[in-house]
C-alpha cells in the first residue's frame, strides 16, 4: 500500500471543487461523468453539467482524471479491541483501516470488554471518535445484558446516549420469548434490531458440516441452523411489528425464506458479509484457520445464492465483519483458534468482484454498501444529496492488484483473503470535506491539478 | 532456511498406490527381524526420535517406541503430563523449543484435528502423524492393510465393514482412504447419530444395520465407542448399543464364513465386541495387528529417515 492517512487535515472550509469524476450516485442518477462541488463540509452541488465548461475560477479543484467518486462506504458491522484487548485493534487503528477501505462510517459491534450494554460506553466511542478524527464512528448497544441473552438491556437509555441499533453481536438469542420482548420493547423507540440468526443448540461446531468437514475431522454445523432462526425470527418480527434486522446471511435456505417474507410485504431486512459471497469452505481445507468465521464459510451452492440474493435486492447490504485476532488466537489447532477475519481494507475491491463479474451495476453495489445501510441504521452519510455531509470515496474500479496481508494497516492481519488477486483499489477517502487517507499517485495528480 | 524440508507422514489422503505398497513391502521386511532373537539394526544409530503425546496413548507409544529403538535411533517420550505444555505454552511453542534440539523425526499424536500439520509446518525434522483429532492416524491404516495383505493376499477387490462410531474416528477415516486407493470397497455400519454428515461422499457405502451391512463382507474392522470424545447423547445407552452394533457370534454370521475380525484396540468388551470374537483364534487377528504396527513403524522411520527415503518422496508434503 502507497498511500497516507491525514489524521491532522483541518476541518474543510471553504468550497472544493472535484471535476472530470465519473459520479456514481445510488440512490439517484446512477451513473456519469460530472463534477461535485463541497462547501463547508457538506455536499453543495453535484451533476453531468456542473462545471462542464471548464474548472470553476478561484476555488480549489481536485482533477478526479476519470476515477470514480461515490459515497463513501457505511460498515455497520465492526469489531475492535477497544476497549479490552486493544493488542488486537484501538479504534485508532481500525479508523486508519476504514479509511484505507474508502469506509465513512462505521458501526461497532457491542461485544468488547466491557460489553456496549451500558451508555457509558457509547458515550466512550464517540469521544474517542472525536479525538481521533478519521471516520465516522457509531456504536451498536447490546440487546441483553452482558450479551447473555437473557435480560434485556437499557435500550432507550443506550439509544438516548446515542446508539444506534441493538444486538448481541455473534451471539445469537436462543430463547424466543427473550427475542420477543426485545422486538417488542424496541418498538416504542422505533429501535433496529440486528441479529445473527444461529440456532446455538446446534452449531457448536467448528465449520460447516458436510464433506468437507468429515475429511478434516472437524465437528460440523448444519447450514440448517440459520434458516431455523431466519423462520423463528421472521415470524416474531412478523408478531410484533418489531423492526427486525439480519445479520451475515450466509445459506440459500436462508435468501429463499427472506425473499418469502419480504414477498408477503413484511419490513425484514438484511445483510451479509463480503466472505459469504466471495469464499466458500474450500477456503478452511488444509486448516486454515483465518477462514474460520462465525457463521462457518459454506458451500458453493451457498455461495452462489447470496450472490443472487445480492442481485435480487433480498439482501439489501454488505458489511465487512471486521473481527481482528491476534497470531495467538490463530496459529493454534483448528478448533481452538477464534473465529473472524478482518475486512475493513478488503471490502471495496472483494465487493467490486460483484460488478467485475456482471452480477451488479456500481450504483446498485453502492446501494447496499452505502446508502442502504446507512439509512438503515439513520446515519447521515452514504449518499449523494445537496446538503449531505461530504463523505465520499474516489476510486479506480480497474486497477488490479493481490491482497497482501503484510501490507494492512490494522494491527492484525488475519484475513481470509490473503494472496486473492482484485480489482479495484481506494484513491482517496473524504470524511466531511477532508480527505482523511490519499493514495500516493492520486495525491500527485490532485496537486498537479 | 536450516535443513531442507524432509517428508512428512501426515495422513493416507493423497498417498498413491505405489507409496503404500512400498511401505508395506518395506514392512515385511522387518517381521522377521521383529520374531529372531536379534531384534536390533543400527540403520538409524545416531538419529533422534521424540514422540510427542498430548493425548493419553500407551500401545501406539509403546509401538513406536520400540520401532525406533530396533532401529538404533534415540528415543526420547515426552510427557505432555509434566511438560511446560501444561503451563499454557503453544502447541507451536513447544514445536519450535523441540526443533531446535534438532531431532530427526517426531511422532505427534494430538487430540485437535490438524494439530499435527500445524506442527509440520513449523519444523525442520521429519514429523510422523499418530493420531489427531477426528482427523487421520495413518500408521494404524498401514498395519491394517498389512495385515490383511498377509492374510488376504492383497487388497484389491475386497470388501471390508468399517463398525461402530465413525463419527469420532481417526482410524475409520484413515483406512477409508487406504483401502479404497488399494482397491477394496468399503462400507461403514453404525447408528445414524455416529455417522459423520456427507461420509458417503467419500466413496463408502453407509449401512444403518449389522444384518446388512456385514453381509458378504471378507473383513470386519470393529471400533471403540469413544465416549470420551462425545459431548451429549450419541445412543441412548451401553447396552442398545451392544445389541444393536455390538460384535459377537450371531452378527458375524452374515460374514462370509472366513472373514477376518479386526479392531485398533483398546477394546471394549461388551461394548462393541464381544469376548468370545475377540479371543477367537481362528477369525481374529487382533493381536496380530499389534504386532504389524512395530514393523510398520519401524518401515514409515526408515522411509522418512534411513537411507531409503525414496518410498515417501512426493508423498504427503
Amino acid at each position: 500500500m502507497s498511500g497516507r492517512i491525514h489524521k491532522a487535515a483541518p476541518p474543510h472550509t471553504g468550497s472544493t471543487a472535484y471535476i472530470n469524476a465519473r459520479i456514481v450516485d445510488p440512490t439517484g442518477d446512477g451513473e456519469y461523468r460530472g463534477a461535485m462541488l463541497i462547501s463547508d463540509g457538506k455536499i453543495a452541488d453535484f451533476g453531468p453539467n456542473l462545471f462542464a465548461s471548464g474548472a470553476p475560477y478561484g476555488i480549489q479543484s481536485v482533477d478526479c482524471r476519470g476515477l470514480y467518486l461515490a459515497p463513501g462506504l457505511v460498515d455497520t458491522r465492526v469489531h475492535t479491541g477497544e476497549p479490552g484487548e486493544e493488542h488486537k485493534e484501538t479504534l485508532e487503528s481500525a479508523g486508519s483501516a476504514a479509511a484505507v477501505g474508502g469506509i465513512t462510517s462505521l458501526v461497532l459491534l457491542p461485544d468488547n470488554e466491557p460489553p456496549f450494554d451500558d451508555a457509558s460506553l457509547i458515550e466512550f466511542v464517540a469521544r474517542r471518535a472525536r479525538l481521533i478524527k478519521l471516520v465516522n464512528m457509531y456504536a451498536y448497544g447490546a440487546l441483553t445484558v452482558g450479551l447473555e441473552g437473557k435480560e434485556l438491556a437499557e435500550i432507550g437509555l443506550l439509544a438516548e446516549a446515542g446508539a444506534v441499533a441493538f444486538t448481541d453481536a455473534d451471539h445469537s438469542i436462543g430463547n424466543a420469548q427473550v427475542m420477543r420482548r426485545a422486538l417488542y420493547y424496541a418498538k416504542a423507540f422505533n429501535a433496529l434490531i440486528v441479529h445473527l440468526p444461529q440456532e446455538p443448540t446446534l452449531s457448536g461446531g467448528h465449520m460447516t458440516g458436510g464433506e468437507m468437514a468429515t475429511r478434516l475431522g472437524l465437528s460440523g454445523n448444519p447450514p440448517l441452523a440459520e434458516v431455523m432462526m431466519v423462520e423463528r425470527d421472521i415470524r416474531l418480527a412478523e408478531m410484533t411489528g418489531g423492526r427486525l434486522h439480519l445479520a451475515k446471511i450466509s445459506t440459500a435456505e436462508s435468501v429463499v425464506a427472506i425473499a418469502a417474507a419480504k414477498a408477503r410485504g413484511l419490513k425484514i431486512t438484511c445483510d451479509t458479509a463480503a466472505p459469504y459471497f466471495a469464499l466458500n469452505d474450500l477456503a478452511v481445507g488444509d486448516y486454515r484457520t483465518f477462514g474460520k468465521l462465525v457463521p462457518p464459510l459454506r458451500a458453493e451452492k451457498d455461495r452462489v445464492a447470496v450472490v443472487e440474493g445480492l442481485k435480487d435486492g433480498v439482501i439489501d447490504a454488505i458489511v465487512s465483519d471486521h473481527r481482528p485476532q491476534d497470531q495467538d488466537s490463530k496459529r493454534v489447532p483448528f478448533a481452538q483458534a477464534l473465529p473472524g477475519g478482518v475486512g475493513l481494507e478488503t471490502l471495496l475491491p472483494i465487493s467490486l468482484e460483484l460488478v467485475h463479474n456482471g452480477h451488479l451495476t456500481l450504483p446498485r453495489l453502492f446501494q447496499r454498501l452505502s446508502s442502504t445501510p446507512a439509512a438503515l441504521f439513520g446515519l447521515p452519510g452514504g449518499r449523494l444529496a445537496k446538503g449531505a455531509p461530504a463523505d465520499l470515496v474516489v476510486f479506480d474500479a480497474d486497477f488490479a492488484w493481490k491482497i497482501d496481508r503484510t501490507d494492512l494497516w490494522s494491527k492484525t492481519k488475519n484475513t481470509p483473503f490473503d494472496e486473492r488477486p482484485v480489482q479495484g483499489r481506494v484513491m482517496a477517502t473524504i470524511v466531511g470535506g477532508r480527505t482523511i487517507y490519499s493514495d500516493d499517485g492520486f495525491m500527485a495528480t490532485a496537486e498537479a491539478a | 532456511m536450516g535443513l531442507p524440508r524432509l517428508p512428512h507422514l501426515l495422513g493416507i489422503e493423497g498417498l498413491t498406490p505405489e507409496t503404500i505398497s512400498g511401505l508395506l513391502d518395506l514392512s515385511e521386511n522387518y517381521i522377521d527381524q521383529n520374531r529372531s532373537i536379534d531384534k536390533r539394526r543400527d540403520l538409524l544409530s545416531g538419529r533422534t526420535v521424540i514422540n510427542l503425546f498430548f493425548e493419553n496413548s500407551t500401545r501406539t507409544r509403546t509401538s513406536f517406541e520400540v520401532a525406533a529403538r530396533r532401529l538404533g535411533a534415540d528415543v526420547i517420550n515426552m510427557d505432555v503430563a509434566t511438560s511446560s505444555v501444561r503451563k499454557g505454552e503453544t502447541l507451536l511453542d513447544t514445536a519450535m523449543t523441540l526443533n531446535a534440539m534438532r531431532p530427526d523425526a517426531i511422532v505427534v499424536r494430538h487430540g485437535e484435528s490438524g494439530a499435527v500439520n500445524l506442527l509440520a509446518q513449523k519444523v525442520n525434522c521429519a514429523v510422523i502423524n499418530g493420531g489427531d483429532g477426528q482427523h487421520e492416524h495413518p500408521t494404524q491404516a498401514l498395519l491394517d492393510a498389512l495385515t490383511i495383505r498377509r492374510r488376504r493376499g492383497g487388497l484389491q477387490g475386497l470388501l471390508v465393514a468399517i463398525c461402530g462410531d465413525i463419527m469420532h474416528s481417526r482410524v475409520a477415516r484413515s483406512n477409508i482412504h487406504l483401502l479404497q486407493i488399494m482397491g477394496a470397497r468399503v462400507r461403514v455400519v453404525g447408528p445414524p447419530t455416529l455417522m459423520p454428515t456427507d461420509i458417503e461422499k467419500m466413496g463408502v457405502e453407509v449401512h444403518y444395520s449389522m444384518k446388512t451391512g456385514l453381509k458378504d463382507v471378507d473383513i470386519v474392522m470393529m471400533l471403540r465407542l469413544q465416549t470420551e470424545r462425545m459431548q451429549g447423547s450419541f445412543v441412548p445407552s451401553i447396552s442398545e448399543y451392544f445389541h444393536f452394533f455390538g460384535l459377537d457370534h450371531e452378527k458375524l454370521k452374515f460374514a462370509k464364513p472366513d472373514a477376518l475380525i479386526m479392531h485398533p484396540g483398546p477394546m471394549n468388551r461388551g461394548v462393541e465386541i464381544d469376548s468370545e470374537v475377540a479371543d477367537d483364534l481362528d477369525r481374529s487377528v487382533i493381536h496380530e495387528q499389534v504386532e504389524m504396527g512395530v514393523a510398520v513403524r519401524m518401515a514409515c522411520l526408515e522411509a522418512l529417515i534411513g537411507g531409503r527415503r525414496n518410498a515417501l518422496v512426493g508423498a504427503v508434503a
